[in-house]
This record gives C-alpha cells, structure tokens and sequence, in this order.
C-alpha cells in the first residue's frame, strides 16, 4: 500500500509544491527538528542505559552524561547475571513468554479455525462472546482471575506461582483470536471446500492447507504475543510471587533497594536486549502491524 | 482492506465479493443430506470440530467469562481468604465509598487522565500528520516513534525515575543545570510528581499510536486533495478540511481508548512514586491493589473494580452519544 502511495497517490503536498523552494526549505528544516528530536528522545534513554550498564554507580550518580570517566565496567553485567539471580529471572521470562506464546497461538488458532472455517452452529456464539470481552474492562475480572487461579474451577487446583497461571490466562485474549479469524475469513474458502469433498478431515484442512496459508498472521500473531508477555507486569506480580520463578519485571523493581545503581542498570539493559533486538529485526511485521491495529479497533 | 484506497467502485466490488463468497446459505442443503442425529453430526465432523472449540471455550470460560461472572457475587462478599467467604450485601461497597482516600485517588486518577491527554494527544497526530508527508524516511521516522514502546513498562519506569533524581547530578537536573535551572524534585514534590509520570508515560505510548494514525493518513484518497486543491486550499486548509474530516473518526476512537486505559494506570505510578509524595499519586487501580493484596480484602477490592468498570462504561456511553452529534454534524 505504501509503495503505491509513494508513486501514484498524493497526500496533503502536491509534487508541484514540493518543488517550490519555501516548501522545499521549510519541510528540510522540519525534517531536521522532528528527526533530532526523535532521535535524542527516542534512542537517547537507550543508548544512556546502555551507558549506564556499563558505568559504576559512582559515575552514574555524579556525572550521568560522563564518558565512561572511571571506565568501562564489564563486571557490572556478569554481577548482575550469575550473581544477584537475574540470569534466573531472564530464564524465568524466556519460560512465560514461550509458555503464553504456544498457548496463546494454539488458541487462537483453533478459535478462528471454528469460527470462521469450521462454522459450527454454535460459532457465532463463540464469537459473540469473545468479542464481548473486548468491551468489557480488563479492571472487573483482575481480583476474581487472581482467585480463580487460587481455585480453578472444574480443574481445582491451585496454580499459585505455576507458571499456568501466566500461560493459561494469556490464551484468552479477544484481540489475538479476532487478528487470527479476520485473517481466517479471508481465505478462500472453496479449498477448503474441495478438500472436504476429496476426503480431508478437519486436522487435516487445517495442518495442511489453513496454517501454510496463514504464516504471515501468525508471525505477527506470535510478535504482538512475545513482546506483550514479555512486558507484562501487573500479573505476573501477582501469581508468581516466589523468588526461584519471578520472570524479570518482577525481580527487577526490588532491585532498586537491594544491589548498587550499576548493577541494577546492567540488569534493566539485559531485561531490555530481547525486545529490542526483536523489534530492529522485524520492525516491518510490528510496524505493519500496528497500523492494521487500528483498523481493527475502528 | 485490500480494496482500500482505489475509490468507491473498488469498495462496492469488494462488497459484492463478500457478500457472493458467504458459504452459510449453500451448505445447510448437504448438512442435510448427511442424515441427522448423532451420527450424523460425528460424520459430519462434528466431534472433531468441538474438540478444536475446546481450548477457546475452556480457556475463555475459566479465565475470562468465570471471572467476569464472578465478580458480581464477590463484591457482595467478605473474603480474606482465611475464613470461608460470607455475604455481607452493600457492606463492600459502602466501606469502599467511605473511604477517605477514594477521593483524593479519583481525583488523581482523573488528573492522570487529562494530563495525559493534554501532553500525549496531539503529539501522535502531528508527528503522522508530518510523517505522512515524508518520501524517504518515513519508516525511520515510525521506527524510532515505535521504540519506547517495545521497552518492558518496568525497565523503562526505573529507568525515568533515575532521570528524575532530585540531585543536582541527575540526569534531567544536569541538563537544567545547563540553563542555570536549579535542581527541581520531580518526583518528591506532590505538585511535579504527577506531570512527571505522564511524560514519562507518554513517552512509552506515543508510538503505537503515531503508527495507526499514520495508516489512516496514508489510505485518505489522494483525489480529495486534488479536488481541495482545485478549489485553492493551501496546505493548512486541506489540513483542516480534508486531512482532519477524514480521520476524525479515528481520532475519537483514539482519544476514547486513551482516556479508559488511562482511567485504568497502576504500574507507572505503583513503580515511580509509590503513591507519594503524600498520596498525591495514588490512583483508584492503586487502590483496588491495596485492597486485595495488602489488606487480603478481596471483597472490597472487587467491589471498587466493579465501580470503577462501571464509570468505564457509562464514560464510553456519554462519549459516544456526544461524538456522535459531532460526526453527524
């Protein structure tokens, strides 16, 4: 779509105009501004963590902007790592983040498969209900979900620090199952309906024909998953309280109090690196992405 | 999606496509034909299409509708975890109410809000509207926007709260210190603390924002300003009559989700400040956590959570019986 625009299609500037020396000078000037800015804005803290990862506390707290004035401080890293938990904290993380991806994935997966291929009966009433969810506040259900994990019902168990707890509740997030069934819905349907004729079953179809189809939502599927399981706070905070399976945004604010200002920062960055290094890589999925979020919120 | 853009004909295609390629009317013919009844409906592939509705049904049932659900009979519950739950009718909810800290908490809670809407609004907007202008760059551009986003919320609080040291050698006071601005205690001072989370905040969101805008910049029909232009629009007055008229249905939604996920912070100021300086930044979410998870009330806590869901939705309601006058207009 961008690349259309980009030959065919205008915006507000005409071409004309963008030939007229004042429009010309004014946009280069406001180019320089936004880009500085954004720049200075956007990957300063960054680059500053970075610093920081790598600084003592002494130069932290007394010169921040300070070009590494006692050096540069590798250890901070490895302290932080294998010596104040943090290393176990990042494993903890991976195991949330790859537990609420699979789970997430398969859910959604096999919710948009019924409802927009499969079309049971009972379809529309699924996704009546998922899609109710969307409208009503994640704030009702935060202290009735903690004790439902408590007390599962049908299942009753306890899922209290189980890293379920995480996993389970991730599954059931509308704005995933209604990307996947969106997608889903735009297939063609007729093969689908030729495979049913020569013999597929539904497995079949969908191992075979739906998923092939379908890899590029679900890699912006599992994107939007990971980064969002990797930023949760909130609730993990709550059902995994105990030390030996606190992912990372957990362990990391009660670090503030307990090791020094360069080892909490080497910690911040190491919590930061994966996200980071996922978004400069797949920058166009997240982007694309994003955009297509709010056709789908409007 | 894909007809986007091409003019109204594309778009009536594309309806007529949809319409056609609906398969719900043919198929109830050979459902039919299969016979009916149990083995009917196994042949069919029915089984194995309940078996792949099992884990959105289980999942969504057990931590989504369950809870939901529950949270109406829990808020007239007392409920310590330690004694077998009792009801205990408007208990909960009066104590809740009678608070002395429930107003202080909204009215933080509601100036977070218009806080965040006066410094974090128009930002995403102007910055797409420029973007959207852009012939080389504009993923640079969307790419450095979007990244604060991707940084994990707790990172990237602890991170501002050391920018914020009150010391003269902190982070932002050194760059005050530049313009010979003495140090200021942004986060110890109950006037500055707030503002200071909702930069901070602000500067999380913007991105993601920025990039939705841009998509609904970028799929306006160029033959609109054309058609402006012919008129002898300048460049700010098709801003004003074409650009704007055309996302503005997107605006409002945006300005709408804003306002109920602000309504809803906890971890910016749970992380930065605490609550403090003197409660000046304790938020109703703050204190439904307190209630559940400090106190182990977790009557109470879902009752406050039920309010605050409920002013959720009667704020949805207003806007949008307000926003639509607008738009009709």
């Amino acid at each position: 779509m961008s690349k259309v625009a980009e030959t065919e299609e205008r915006t507000n500037l005409s071409q004309l105009e963008r030939r007229r020396p004042a429009v010309r000078i004014g946009f280069a000037v406001l180019t320089t501004v936004v880009v500085a800015f954004l720049v200075l804005a956007c990957a300063g803290p960054l680059i500053v963590l970075a610093k920081w990862a790598t600084s003592s506390s002494q130069d932290i707290i007394s010169d921040p902007f300070g070009w590494w004035p006692s050096g540069v401080v590798w250890s901070n890293l490895n302290t932080a790592l294998f010596q104040i938990g943090i290393g176990q904290n990042f494993l903890n993380t991976l195991w949330v983040v790859l537990g609420s991806w699979i789970i997430g994935l398969s859910v959604a997966v096999t919710g948009g498969y019924v409802i927009a291929i499969l079309r049971p009966w009972y379809a529309r009433f699924l996704n009546a209900a998922i899609l109710a969810t969307l409208f009503i506040p994640g704030i009702i259900s935060l202290v009735p979900l903690y004790l439902t994990i408590l007390h599962v019902p049908v299942l009753g168990v306890n899922l209290l620090n189980s890293f379920w707890a995480v996993w389970l509740p991730a599954g059931a997030h509308a704005f995933n199952v209604l990307l996947v069934t969106r997608f889903f819905r735009s297939l063609p349907s007729e093969v689908f309906e030729a495979a049913k004729v020569d013999g597929a079953g539904p497995f079949r179809v969908l191992f075979s024909l739906v998923l092939p189809m379908s890899r590029p939502i679900l890699g912006v599927a599992s994107l939007l998953m990971i980064v969002a399981s990797w930023k949760d706070f909130l609730w993990p905070l709550l059902v995994l309280p105990s030390t030996s399976v606190q992912p990372l945004a957990v362990a990391l604010p009660q670090l503030e109090t307990t090791t020094t200002m360069g080892v909490l920062m080497a910690s911040l960055f190491i919590a930061t690196i994966v996200p980071v290094l996922l978004f400069l890589v797949f920058q166009r999925q997240f982007l694309r992405n994003a955009g297509q979020a709010g056709a789908l919120k409007a | 999606m894909l007809y986007r853009g091409k003019g109204a004909m594309a778009v009536k295609v594309a309806r007529a496509h949809e319409a056609t390629s609906e398969p719900t009317t043919p198929r109830a013919p050979k459902r039919a034909r299969r016979g009916t009844g149990l083995r009917g409906w196994y042949r069919g592939g029915g089984l194995s299409t309940l078996l792949l509705a099992l884990p959105v049904i289980l999942v969504f049932g057990l931590f989504s509708w369950w809870p939901i659900i529950a949270s109406i009979p829990m808020s007239i519950q007392k409920n310590d975890l330690v004694q077998p739950a009792s009801y205990v009718g408007w208990a909960n909810f009066r104590a809740v109410l009678s608070d002395p800290l429930l107003p202080t908490a909204i009215q933080n809670t509601v100036w977070f809000t218009l806080l965040a809407v006066v410094i974090g609004f128009p930002v995403p907007i102007l910055l797409a509207t420029y973007a959207a202008e852009l012939r080389r760059g504009r993923g640079l551009v969307s790419a450095l926007a979007y990244l604060p986003g991707v940084i994990p919320p707790v990172v990237s609080v602890l991170l501002w709260k050391q920018f914020y040291d009150p010391d003269g050698s902190g982070l932002f006071n050194t760059v005050l210190g530049w313009f010979s601005i003495p140090p200021q205690p942004f986060l110890q001072n109950a006037i500055s603390a707030m503002p200071s989370i909702v930069v901070q905040a602000t500067w999380a969101g913007f991105g993601s924002t920025t990039i939705i805008y841009l998509a609904a910049l970028m799929s306006i029909r160029s033959d609109l300003y054309d058609a402006a232009e012919l008129d002898g629009g300048g460049i700010v007055q098709r801003a004003w009559h074409v650009t704007l008229p055309q996302i503005r249905h997107i605006i409002l939604l945006m300005l709408l989700l804003q306002i109920i996920g602000t309504l809803q912070v906890f971890t910016e100021p749970y992380l930065m400040t605490g609550g403090g300086p003197a409660n000046a930044t304790v938020t109703v979410l703050m204190l439904v956590y307190d209630y559940a998870f400090v106190y182990g009330n977790y009557g109470q806590a879902t009752a406050l959570s039920l309010l605050l869901a409920i002013a959720l939705g009667v704020v949805s309601i207003v806007y949008y019986r307000v926003t639509r006058r607008w738009s009709s207009s």
